[in-house]
């Protein structure tokens, strides 16, 4: 909403300065979003008169020109078409800014002929966009006058409306707000209602299926005889200060009462309105062609205003451009009607027309202004053009808003926690054009017509609060819990910290990356289907919703590989959505490897990562989430994992905890990333929490015998995999084995060379741990030959010779 | 005896000379070994008579000790040679790069949530939680935003497809994290005081703007917690955050869901495009706020001529920008490693307020 400080002031008598003003809006709930005061671009410019003006020898277009002006006689270049001998003109000095131009100028050569300034246009001045000429003065100007001395200069103010505020959008309303606030005193001038001069000759009908709530009210008027044309230029200045674009005097009328009384009216040419008037809901399919000059088709639950030959505007929203005023336009109907907020708001947004009327329909106008804004609008229009008025044909009635609460005045102080006197409430109300009434311990508050948001006591509060101003409200400790503060993070909480902390301590960068990806992306992970896709995406990069973090941070990585950095590891702790519905989402945590473990070193310890880097980290991550240590293995992950190269750890067949592996070849291909990459997912819901709830530890049992180390190799089957072997191991004696491991594998070509076609050989190491005496020799013979066929029977696996 | 003193001089003189370990062990094994010379003459004790014993006895003995001493000083002291003669060979460039180890990053995001979290759970906020994918109910109808509610239109929503023909209401990526406010009042009713940090939805990109961003709600619910109380909590929070005593300016404001409504604005500088909060004459608007309406109360099932309390919503990736400087939202999401790297957070950098977060 903008206003500029003069038309402000045509509603407030006040003695404030531009920024007290501003600052109260700001404090009131009307935010300033801006003050352009062009007097600081325009105070350098003075009057000029150019006494002669020749053609420029060099130039067809430019005029050497010699100018009187307040620094003496100036010879000046232009080349405007109307510069000429005799002409008040506008005057720019070197060193002046030109802000339409955004240049300041100097003494300049023109074609070889020096310049001493410049003479300007509305444009150069930012006054407008006329640009056909230099501006031309009345002549009573003088010369080395000040412009701005001629032309005072209004700063514009714009607001931002919140909208609950739908009488803000009106500067009589904003007046009311900083009077209130004991800003002034509003001198909106009252309405006198303009007599008719014959009954009106077109009848307004409200079909009963707007009648109630649609359009409850529509009045009209004829006012023969106008004389359109060009309005006057203040109102001209003060549309356009504001940004509008002066069209005719009877359309500048209506724009103009729109932002001074928040009253939104229309005005036909009636000699184009055939027959009689009716408001009625629309017919499906039907159209019209709007005053934006485009065509629109209505479903039937439209509000339009008819004649008899059909729809002629749509209610509260625009008019035809059929019957619109023209300059030729003599005869016309106005309209001031009363249009629902819900159907408005659903109509223009349905159409998608954004037009002054539905910004303010739809926020709720005050029904009792609109026969008033009849009256306002009749007076102006016969000042503006003449005419001879009808009497205002009324149909309905205006709707009953009327309502009132109970304050109690401790409410404000127990809501706000702000003393303010009962009688400045009273007064708050009342300045604010709320009835108050009664005595003791509650006010009866009756609302005024045009605050609709205004909905109960919590409402009225707002108001006596806004008022005084929240900006004296003073803080007031709060009680806390006495003692030391408690747990206040759920399990699941503090495990996605701890996930995070971790993987990070693992050396990987956390990313934050957009919950929605591409349809292609989403769908190499098993996503991409209509039930994640939104229905108005920002952009087809971000169409669905995220069904796994992996894709996020392998566009990141392909981000980051293009940006010259390839050795990567990302991660991200975030929810990824199985499907469209609230709660159809999990949470995750996934790291992403490429390229390298490092930069090139002199140790030699760069090389590529593998899934076992991803297995380490995915077993770092399980174990702090506290996940049970041992987990089953699985091998059959979803297709954007490698077939070979994955494994899924599991707690029984179907709960799937964590997933590590190399990313398949064809996703990469798919998404841009160089390989090697490898990748990890933990599944943050699926791990149980612990069941021991207390803070001990089991009891430590330690034995003070010597450990003995015994190595083992056997020739398996390649395909037999180190868990089962380490299995046989570990059972063939539960008691003293206390720990097996793989130190070695021989695999390969040459392997397969030693040992034969499909084999390859393992090292295993045992840790026998005795727990009453010392090991003999034999005991250890017997305990290696129970290894040895334990692997056997189980693996078909022989010790290697 | 003068045959025991010309011995001592002697292997005396050899365990001096003895140039390395061999030789000396050779010394050692001559005088000392089993048919060492003075061994021999230890076990020739035996046959003496007990008067020439008596003295032959200790000087045999003290013989024996003194050679075993200077055996052992010249062990030291070879031993100590070779060391520095081998040491002497050892030279490493200690200039050259360490074994390459990973630095790992937390997210300025994360990091800024513990710190919220941090210093809410001193003043009693616990952690609530609610799904990203939300009802039109919980978005707008329980917050009082009607379905043709100009604010519902100012919102910028991102709908769910839903089923060709289907009637039902699109589901809305949450515009914003108020239901958590009515999903957490449901579940746990009053009184109540609770955070809600999350990802939150909008459909707006452009210098200022992402379309998803980063929210955090604050709820207290009691019998009589009033305004001034929320003004209270936010400039602790906000000292204990900036690490500098904050003053706010609370401005009328209108949100659907609160009613008083107010913009909160924080006390600040601008230094060389460079905001400093805590100090200086203007004022940074942070976050919106109010009384929970009355109406939001009732749809969550609670009484509001019982019960009234706060709300309040702030832009995580805002304070976070405002704490540490970063310039540029848009680049949060990007996972450019050199952003990572350089605003991001340790991972032993947890946040406490023993330490300040």
């Amino acid at each position: 909403m903008k206003f500029t400080l003069g038309w402000l002031k045509e509603h407030l008598d006040t003695t404030a300065d531009l920024e007290t003003i501003t600052d109260a809006l700001t404090d009131l709930g009307m935010e300033v979003e801006g003050v352009t005061d062009p007097s600081e671009a325009l105070a350098p410019f003075t009057v000029g008169h150019v006494l002669e003006a020749e053609q420029h020898p060099d130039a067809d277009r430019l005029r050497v020109c010699r100018v009187a002006t307040a620094d003496g006689e100036k010879q000046i270049i232009c080349g405007a078409p109307n510069a000429r001998a005799g002409i008040k003109v506008v005057i720019a000095s070197p060193g002046d800014y030109i802000p339409g131009i955004d240049t300041t100028i100097k003494v300049g050569k023109i074609r070889g002929i020096e310049s001493f300034g410049m003479m300007l246009s509305e444009r150069e001045m930012e006054l407008s966009d006329e640009h056909d000429g230099i501006i031309e003065l009345d002549p009573s100007a003088e010369v080395g006058q000040k412009y701005l001395d001629l032309f005072p200069s209004d700063p514009v103010i714009e607001i931002a409306i919140t909208p609950n505020r739908p009488d803000a959008l009106g500067v009589a309303g904003i007046a009311r707000d900083l009077a209130a606030r004991g800003l002034g005193k509003v001198i909106t001038p009252e309405i006198e209602p303009v007599k008719g001069n014959e009954p009106c000759p077109k009848p307004v009908y409200l079909a009963p299926d707007v009648a109630t709530e649609a359009c409850p009210l529509f009045t009209g008027r004829l006012i023969r005889n106008v004389k359109n044309g060009p309005s006057p230029q203040w109102l001209q200045d003060r549309l356009k200060a504001i940004g509008l674009r002066p069209i005719s005097a009877l359309v500048d009328i209506t724009n103009y009462l729109t932002y001074d009384r928040a009253r939104p009216l229309h005005v036909f040419d009636a000699d184009k309105v055939h027959g009689s008037i009716t408001v009625r809901l629309a017919r499906p399919g039907e159209k019209l062609t709007a005053l934006d000059e485009k065509d629109y088709t209505f479903d039937g639950s439209e509000t339009l205003v008819c004649d008899d030959n059909g729809p002629e505007g749509i209610g509260g929203i625009m008019g035809g451009l059929a019957s619109s005023c023209t300059d030729e336009t003599t005869n016309v109907f106005v309209e001031a009607a009363w249009f629902d907020p819900t159907r408005t708001a659903r109509t223009g947004r349905r159409l998608r027309i954004n037009s002054d009327a539905r910004y303010r329909f739809e926020r709720g106008i005050d029904p009792a202004f609109t026969q008033q804004g009849m009256e306002l609008a009749t007076k102006m229009i016969l000042d503006l053009c003449g005419g001879e008025p009808s009497d205002i044909f009324v149909a309905g009635d205006v709707p009953d808003h009327s309502r009132s609460y109970s304050l109690r005045p401790a409410r404000v102080s127990e809501l706000v926690g702000m003393d303010v006197a009962r009688d400045e409430q009273t007064r708050i109300l009342t300045a604010l054009g709320f009835g108050v009434t009664g005595a003791g311990d509650t006010l009866d508050v009756t609302v005024p017509g045009w605050r609709p948001d205004v909905q109960g006591e919590a409402d009225l509060v707002e108001e006596v609060s806004r008022v005084v101003s929240l900006s004296q409200l003073e803080s007031q400790p709060m009680k806390r819990p006495a003692g030391v503060a408690g747990q206040v993070q759920t399990p699941m909480q503090k495990r996605e910290f701890a996930a995070r902390r971790q993987i990070a301590a693992l050396g990987y960068n956390e990313c934050v990356t957009y919950s929605f990806i591409d349809q292609a992306s989403a769908a190499l992970f098993g996503g991409g289907k209509d039930n994640m896709r939104l229905e108005n995406p920002i952009s087809s990069e971000m169409s669905h919703m995220r069904p796994a973090l992996l894709p996020g941070l392998l566009q990141a990585a392909a981000r980051n590989q293009a940006r010259g950095y390839s050795d990567l590891a990302l991660f991200e702790v975030g929810y990824a959505f199985h499907g469209g519905e609230p709660g159809e989402q999990h949470l995750l945590a996934s790291g992403l490897l490429t390229g390298h473990t490092g930069p090139r070193d002199p140790h030699g310890a760069r090389r590529p990562v593998d899934l076992y880097d991803a297995k380490a980290d995915v077993e770092a991550v399980l174990s702090r989430l506290g996940a049970p240590a041992k987990l089953m293995t699985r091998r059959d992950a979803r297709e954007w994992w490698h077939p070979g190269r994955h494994a899924m750890l599991c707690l029984g067949p179907k709960n799937v905890l964590a997933i590590f592996g190399e990313i398949h070849p064809r996703v990469l291909n798919a998404m841009d990333v160089k390989g090697p990459a490898v990748g990890f997912t933990v599944f943050l819901d699926s791990i149980p929490f612990p069941r021991q709830s207390g803070a001990t530890r089991q009891a430590l049992n330690l034995h003070d015998l010597q450990p003995v180390e015994r190595d083992f190799a056997f020739v398996l089957d390649a395909q037999v995999e180190a868990e089962d072997v380490l299995k046989a191991v570990r059972g063939a004696d539960k008691k003293l084995i206390a720990d097996a491991s793989v130190f070695d594998v021989f695999s390969g070509e040459r392997a397969e060379a030693q040992m034969g076609t499909g084999k390859k050989s393992l090292a295993v190491s045992i840790r026998l741990q005795p727990v009453s005496a010392t090991l003999t020799d034999a005991e250890i013979g017997d305990i290696s030959k129970k290894v040895v066929s334990a692997v056997e029977k189980s693996t078909g696996g022989v010790l290697r010779q | 005896m003068d045959g025991i003193a010309d011995l001592r001089d002697r292997y005396l003189n050899e365990i001096g000379g003895a140039a390395d370990e061999a030789t000396l062990e050779n010394v050692r094994l001559a005088a000392l070994g089993k048919k060492g010379e003075v061994s021999l003459l230890m076990r020739s004790l035996g046959k003496m008579s007990p008067e020439e014993r008596k003295t032959a006895g200790p000087e045999l003995n003290a013989l024996k000790n003194t050679l075993n001493d200077a055996i052992t000083e010249a062990k030291d002291r070879l031993a100590a040679a070779a060391l520095d003669a081998r040491l002497a060979t050892e030279w490493a460039d200690v200039t050259l790069g360490a074994r390459p180890s990973r630095q790992g990053s937390v997210h300025p995001i994360s990091q800024v949530t513990e710190e919220v979290t941090t210093i809410f759970a001193d003043l009693g906020f616990s952690v609530a939680e609610g799904p990203q994918i939300e009802t039109d109910f919980y978005n707008f109808d329980a917050l009082n935003i009607s379905p043709e509610h100009p604010a519902r239109q100012e919102m910028d929503t991102f709908y769910m497809a839903r089923a060709e023909g289907s009637n039902a209401a699109p589901n809305v990526l949450r515009t914003h994290t108020s239901p958590v406010q009515i999903r957490h009042l449901e579940a746990h009713g009053t009184p109540c005081r609770v955070i809600a940090p999350g990802r939150v939805y909008r459909s707006d990109y452009d210098q200022t703007h992402t379309p998803m961003f980063h929210q955090i709600e604050g709820l207290a619910i009691d019998r009589d917690i009033n305004m001034a109380n929320l003004k209270w909590v936010l400039e602790e929070f906000f000292s204990a955050f900036f690490g500098t005593s904050v003053k706010t300016r609370f401005r009328s404001s209108y949100f659907p869901f609160t009613e008083p409504s107010a913009e909160v604005d924080i006390q600040c500088e601008w230094v060389d495009g460079q905001v400093r909060v805590g100090q200086g004459d203007d004022w940074l608007e942070v976050l919106g706020s109010g009384m929970v309406h009355p109406k939001v109360l009732k749809a969550a099932g609670v009484d509001p001529n019982e019960w009234q309390g706060f709300a309040f919503g702030m832009g995580i990736d805002r304070i976070a920008m405002l704490k540490y400087g970063i310039p540029d939202l848009r680049a949060f999401f990007d996972s450019d490693l050199r952003w990572l790297r350089h605003y991001g957070f340790g991972a032993l950098d947890v946040p406490t307020l023993r330490g300040g977060v």
